[in-house]
Formats: structure tokens, C-alpha cells, sequence
């Protein structure tokens, strides 16, 4: 089991009606890359997911996979398998036959489908429930069968579709850990469609951002998450979310917010910085807080406090009315009310331009 | 099966303490009433088969007594024996039999054709999307809503034409034409409740359109297709006109040879014969609603849960 392949997503634009969902799209996977698409609900995911496959006929552009263009052949000669959020396992069927269909149908010998069954249901710790019908299995059992029936196919590409948000959040994180290993044991190219920012930061190896059909921001989920390249991609990823504050840049290199100003020294800003209208972006967990804020603190007023366990979320407010949350140490002393004094270190910010979309400057 | 449900409408809600036991039913005048009213209107339906039953029990001297409502004083099968073998329509005196071959021969063939090409008709609808796939389905529907006699007369002309005359093989397709509307309607509804993904899984596995059909959606189905011949097994086997014209002389159906055994009157009309000839026509559908009764509800059912 070592098939993988290269998916190279050419200038693709898919119409339903008049409705243009994906415009243009472009995407290079490498062979063997963990590629995660996330983004919010009716952005596109499903049906980019669907193009790949072949479920959907592309209004334009290209579809190569593992050099060949794949772009009107039938889902079965693309060298795919997929995996669906409802598990979509016939239902009259074993979890035996469930695998082995697919192979039947293509005429495969006896022996090899027994093996390649075998083997997928090993791997997958399904072997006891081969005789079973999809309907005597639990969530996560039905979906390792769906996962086990796209593994039989040995192919270069497995595409997902949301196949986790179907079940509760430990069995989620069970299942995840499967995928993972699984990936690193095939080593075949996955495309894996999610709106779980926790799935996507930990299983892939670049994450696609996408909103509106368009991908936002394509690369590695530190880079997502440290670098965003413009608000919408800040706002989406993360959870509390980052803390956005209005104001301006000004040539000296200060943020300057109501009456605070934010040193910028030592930020890597993306072209010459200019003075302007710019919203800076923090995540809670970079704010520095208390005594660790240093000297030129600026004083933010502390509304309300939410013990987590591991850390403590601070909800306050600036004193030009911006709200800020702050994840502290566990153990902080603080109080609803108390004036807390707060520090924005320049490497972990992020400056967006104040278009519509927010660029990162 | 309503039993059940009128029990539980008869319980009050929330006396679920201690052990389920018989609570006695009060017999209130409104219940009283209740049930009077219940038995008077089962007896007012059964009492034409009643009447149909004893009669073709009785012998000929006994029916002229006038009694027709009292039970046979001896109760014979004569009637029955004569009604299915040697009663007359016109010349030929065959009995009934003759006509419940012909049946038979159009039945089993239209059934099984009609719902395998309106199953295949309502998968193709649901799942393919072919193009104008809802402007064919529409039309559909408001054929089927178009009373079917405005069409006997220009299909005859039609078949003519193509030089198809009264055959077991023209019946079999006026049967098939007729049954599409309703046969694709139930299971292109089925179908659309399935969840489509399936299909999806299916196509990635490398399955053709009748792959996908008998492999996968048929056996899925079996509700659908229980309703599906019981709906084309009664009424095809009801069926009077199109048998009449296009069946042919030789092959005509039960319901027309029955026709033709009570309109044929030689001498005296035997009353008890016609009732037993009826009662022999009337057998097929009334085993099929006893025997399948339980799987109709279901299957009309199944499209509300997904199987
Ligand atoms: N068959 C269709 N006809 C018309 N519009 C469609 C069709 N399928 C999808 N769309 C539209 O395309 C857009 C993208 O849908 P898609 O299913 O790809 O979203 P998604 O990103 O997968 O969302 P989710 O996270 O909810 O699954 C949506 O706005 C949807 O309304
Ligand atoms: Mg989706």
C-alpha cells in the first residue's frame, strides 16, 4: 500500500445554475500531503470535494490526478476513494460485502478481495464484524467500515468529507488519531473536508482556508494560525477567537488606539509599512498580563473571569471600549472589576489593512 | 395492528405504576353507543357478501323460497363447482376458469414489467438527473391524473397503425403504460428519500446504473415493492375495459368473462352460480389485502424512516 498521487486542481470553476460556487480555483497537492479544506458552512468544501471525484461535472478548468487529467473520466478510473459524513454504507448489505463491492464490481479475483478485506478490516479492527449489517454497528464502528471500504481500493487518493461530525466529541478525537496513523502508514494523498479547526490543525499537513468558493489563505496550520493573511482567516481559526482593535498605524511605528499607543518595533510587516487606517489582531493566549506586562502596560479593566482548568479566560475592556480577552495562567488572582495591566508583544500581532477583506499588512 | 393503537388511545396517560395488567373498560352509554354504531356499519358493508355467500351455497329451489338472507338450509358447492367449469358465456360453456387463466397470463407479466420499468424509471429520475428530468416527471403526473379512457381510443388507432393487434403482449403493454405514472411516482418518492450519498458511495465504487439499481437500490426497496404489487395486482386484475379491448377474443380477463356468465341468460338466471362466480373473481385481490395487509402499512410507512 504505497499508491500516491499528485492532485493538481487547474483554474476549476463549478456553476450550478447560475450560481457560481467555485470560480477559478487553483491547488496544488503533493504527493503524500495531508491536506486539510476548511471554512465555514456552504463555502464550497463539499463541492470542490465532489469535483475531485468526479460526482460533479466541472464547468471549467482542469482536473489532474497523478499526472493523468482526470477531468471527464468517471469517479472509478481517477484513482479515488471517499469517505461521507453519513457513512453512506449499503445497508443491506455486510460490513464483508460493504468492503467488497466495489471490488466485485470491478472484477477483481476471489482471493485478492479476500485479502485486501482482510487486511483493511485488520487494520481497522473490524475483523470480528465482518458478518454484521451496517445497521447492528455503532457510529464509530459504521464509519471505520466506510473508511475500510475505501481502503480496499488501494488507490493514490482518499478524500473525506466531513466523516467525523457525525459523531460525539470522544470517539471524534478516537477516530482522528486513526486517520493520522493511518496517513502515516499509507503515505497516500488525503483531502479531508472539515469545519473543526481543532481536526484541522492537528491531521494536516497544509490547511486550505476557504470562504465564498475562494481559498483565503493556503499553508501550514502553524503558519494559519501564527500568520493569517488577512481577518477573515484571524477571525476563523482559533477558538476563543483573536481579539481585533481598531485604530491607526503611524510612521514611528506605533499602533495608536484611542488614547494607547502599541509599539509595532519588531514587527515583519509584509511590504513598506505605511501610515493608515489598519486593525490590529491578537490571540488571547499572546497578551501579556499582570507583572509580565512591563512597563508601558496599558491598563485594561477586567469584566469577567472564566476558569478553564488548565488556564483562565479574562474578559476586559481597553480604555478606548475594546474588548480583549486575555488566556492566563491558572492560577491568576483576578477579579471581576480589578484593573489589569496588559502588553501586546510586537512578534505576535498581526496588522490588517482596513479594506473590506482585511489584508495583512 | 389498529387494535394496538386503539388500546393505547383508550388508556389514560401516566398510569404507568407497577406492573401492566388489564384495566376493565367502563362501559359508559357513550361507549355503548360507540360500539352500536361500529356494528351496525360493519354489518351494513357485510351483509352484500353475506348475502353473496350464502347464495352461492343454496340450491336453485331453495333460492326461489326468497329468503336471501337466511344461511343455506343445505349447504352445497354445487354452485361453485359449475361457476369455475361449466357455466356458459354465450356459446361456450366453459365456466370461469377460462377467464382466470387469461388473468393470470396478463397479470404476472404486466406486474412484474410495469414495476421493474417504473422502479427503473423513478431511479433514473431521482438519482441521474438527467436533463428535463423534472419537466418528464411533471408530465407524468398530469397524464396520470387524465382519465384513462380519453386514451383507449387513439391507442387502439396507434396500435393499428404499428400493426399490433389484440394480444397477451399488446394488454401487457397498455397494462405497462398506464401503470408508469403511478409505479415511477411511488418510487422516484422513495427513492428521493434515500440519502444521496449512497448513490455517491456506490459511483466511486465503480457500479453501473443497473449495478446500482439491482444491486443496491432494489434490495433497499422491498417496502416499495410490496406496495407496488399489491397496487398492480389488484388493479390490474380489476380491470374490465382495457382487457376488453385490447386483450383479444381468446384472451379475455376474469372481470369480462364474468360479465359475460351474468349477462348470459339461458332460461332461468341462476342466481347462485353468478354469486359464486363472483365470489371466485373477487378471490385474488381479497387474499392479497388479507395476506399483505401488515406489509402495506409498513411500505407505506418506509418512506418516512430511512431503512
Ligand atoms: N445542487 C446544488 N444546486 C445549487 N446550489 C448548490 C448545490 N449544491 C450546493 N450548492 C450551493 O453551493 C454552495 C457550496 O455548497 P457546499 O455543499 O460545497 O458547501 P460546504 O462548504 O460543503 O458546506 P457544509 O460545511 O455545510 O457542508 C452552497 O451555497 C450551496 O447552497
Ligand atoms: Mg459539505
Amino acid at each position: 500500500m504505497s499508491l500516491q498521487s499528485e492532485v493538481d486542481i487547474r483554474d476549476v470553476s463549478v456553476r450550478f445554475g447560475n450560481v457560481q460556487v467555485l470560480e477559478k480555483l487553483n491547488l496544488k497537492i503533493a504527493p503524500s500531503e495531508f491536506i486539510v479544506l476548511l471554512g465555514p458552512s456552504g463555502c464550497g468544501k463539499s463541492t470542490l470535494l465532489n469535483a475531485i471525484a468526479g460526482l460533479l461535472d466541472v464547468s471549467d478548468g482542469q482536473m489532474w490526478i497523478g499526472g493523468r487529467n482526470v477531468t471527464w473520466e468517471e469517479p472509478k478510473d481517477r484513482g479515488i476513494a471517499m469517505v461521507f459524513q453519513s457513512y453512506a454504507l449499503y445497508p443491506r448489505m455486510s460490513v464483508k460485502k460493504n468492503m467488497s463491492f466495489g471490488l466485485e464490481v470491478a472484477g477483481t479475483p476471489r482471493a485478492e478481495i479476500e485479502a485486501r478485506v482482510a487486511e483493511a478490516a485488520q487494520m481497522l479492527k473490524l475483523t470480528p464484524l465482518l458478518e454484521r449489517k451496517p445497521a447492528a454497528l455503532s457510529g464509530g464502528q459504521r464509519q471505520r467500515v466506510a473508511i475500510g471500504r475505501a481502503l480496499v481500493r488501494k488507490v493514490g487518493v482518499y478524500l473525506f468529507d466531513e466523516p467525523l461530525s457525525n459523531l460525539d466529541a470522544q470517539l471524534r478525537a478516537e477516530l482522528r488519531v486513526e486517520i493520522k496513523r493511518l496517513h502515516a502508514r499509507l503515505g497516500a494523498t488525503m483531502i479531508y473536508v472539515t469545519h473543526d479547526q481543532i481536526e484541522a490543525l492537528t491531521l494536516a499537513d497544509r490547511i486550505a482556508v476557504m470562504q465564498g468558493g475562494v481559498i483565503q489563505q493556503l499553508a501550514a496550520p502553524k503558519d494559519i494560525y501564527r500568520r493569517p493573511v488577512n481577518r477573515f482567516v484571524a477571525s476563523f481559526v482559533g477558538s476563543p477567537a483573536m481579539n481585533f482593535i481598531a485604530g491607526r498605524v503611524e510612521a514611528g511605528l506605533f499602533f495608536h488606539a484611542g488614547d494607547y499607543r502599541i509599539p509595532l518595533a519588531g514587527y515583519a510587516f509584509a511590504g513598506a509599512p505605511a501610515a493608515g487606517a489598519a486593525t490590529l489582531g491578537i490571540r488571547p493566549e499572546h497578551v501579556l498580563a499582570g507583572h509580565e506586562a512591563g512597563p508601558d502596560a496599558i491598563a485594561a479593566k477586567v469584566e469577567m473571569v472564566e476558569p478553564m482548568g488548565a488556564d483562565t479566560l479574562i474578559w476586559s475592556r481597553l480604555p478606548d471600549g475594546a474588548s480583549l480577552s486575555i488566556r492566563h495562567a491558572a492560577d491568576a488572582a483576578v477579579r471581576e472589576g480589578d484593573t489589569l495591566p496588559v502588553s501586546f508583544p510586537a512578534d505576535a500581532l498581526s496588522v490588517f489593512d482596513d479594506t473590506p477583506a482585511g489584508a495583512r499588512l | 395492528m389498529s387494535g394496538a393503537a386503539a388500546m393505547q388511545t383508550m388508556s389514560p396517560p401516566g398510569d404507568a405504576g407497577g406492573p401492566r395488567s388489564a384495566r376493565p373498560v367502563r362501559m359508559t352509554p357513550a361507549r355503548w353507543g360507540l360500539y352500536a354504531f361500529l356494528a351496525i356499519t360493519a354489518a351494513f358493508f357485510l351483509l352484500p357478501l353475506w348475502v353473496m355467500v350464502v347464495t352461492s351455497l343454496k340450491t336453485m329451489n331453495e333460492i326461489r323460497l326468497g329468503a336471501i338472507i337466511a344461511p343455506p338450509l343445505a349447504p352445497t358447492l354445487e354452485a361453485w363447482a359449475k361457476a369455475w367449469s361449466s357455466a356458459c358465456t354465450g356459446l361456450a360453456c366453459d365456466g370461469i376458469r377460462v377467464g382466470f387463466w387469461n388473468s393470470v397470463k396478463i397479470l404476472v407479466p404486466s406486474v412484474f414489467i410495469s414495476i421493474l420499468v417504473g422502479s427503473m424509471t423513478g431511479y433514473a429520475l431521482s438519482f441521474w438527473r438527467v436533463p428535463g428530468a423534472n419537466v418528464l416527471f411533471t408530465a407524468m403526473m398530469i397524464v396520470a391524473f387524465i382519465p384513462y379512457q380519453v386514451f383507449i381510443y387513439p391507442l387502439v388507432r396507434v396500435f393499428a397503425f404499428i400493426g399490433l393487434g389484440q394480444s397477451i403482449a399488446t394488454i401487457v403493454i397498455v397494462h405497462t403504460i398506464f401503470g408508469l405514472p403511478t409505479m415511477t411516482l411511488l418510487f422516484r418518492n422513495y427513492f428521493s428519500s434515500l440519502p444521496i450519498e449512497l448513490f455517491k458511495a456506490a459511483r466511486i465504487d465503480g457500479a453501473s446504473f443497473y449495478q446500482i439499481f439491482f444491486r443496491i437500490m432494489m434490495p433497499m426497496a422491498t417496502p416499495m415493492i410490496v406496495v407496488a404489487v399489491i397496487l398492480q395486482v389488484t388493479g390490474i386484475w380489476n380491470d374490465f375495459i382495457l382487457g376488453l379491448v385490447f386483450a383479444g377474443r381468446e384472451n379475455l380477463p376474469m372481470t369480462v368473462q364474468l360479465n359475460n356468465i351474468v349477462a348470459s341468460v339461458q332460461g332461468e338466471r341462476e342466481y347462485n352460480v353468478d354469486m359464486a362466480a363472483t365470489m371466485l373473481t373477487a378471490l385474488l385481490p381479497l387474499v392479497v389485502y388479507f395476506g399483505s395487509g401488515r406489509w402495506f402499512v409498513r411500505g407505506i410507512a418506509a418512506g418516512a424512516v430511512k431503512g
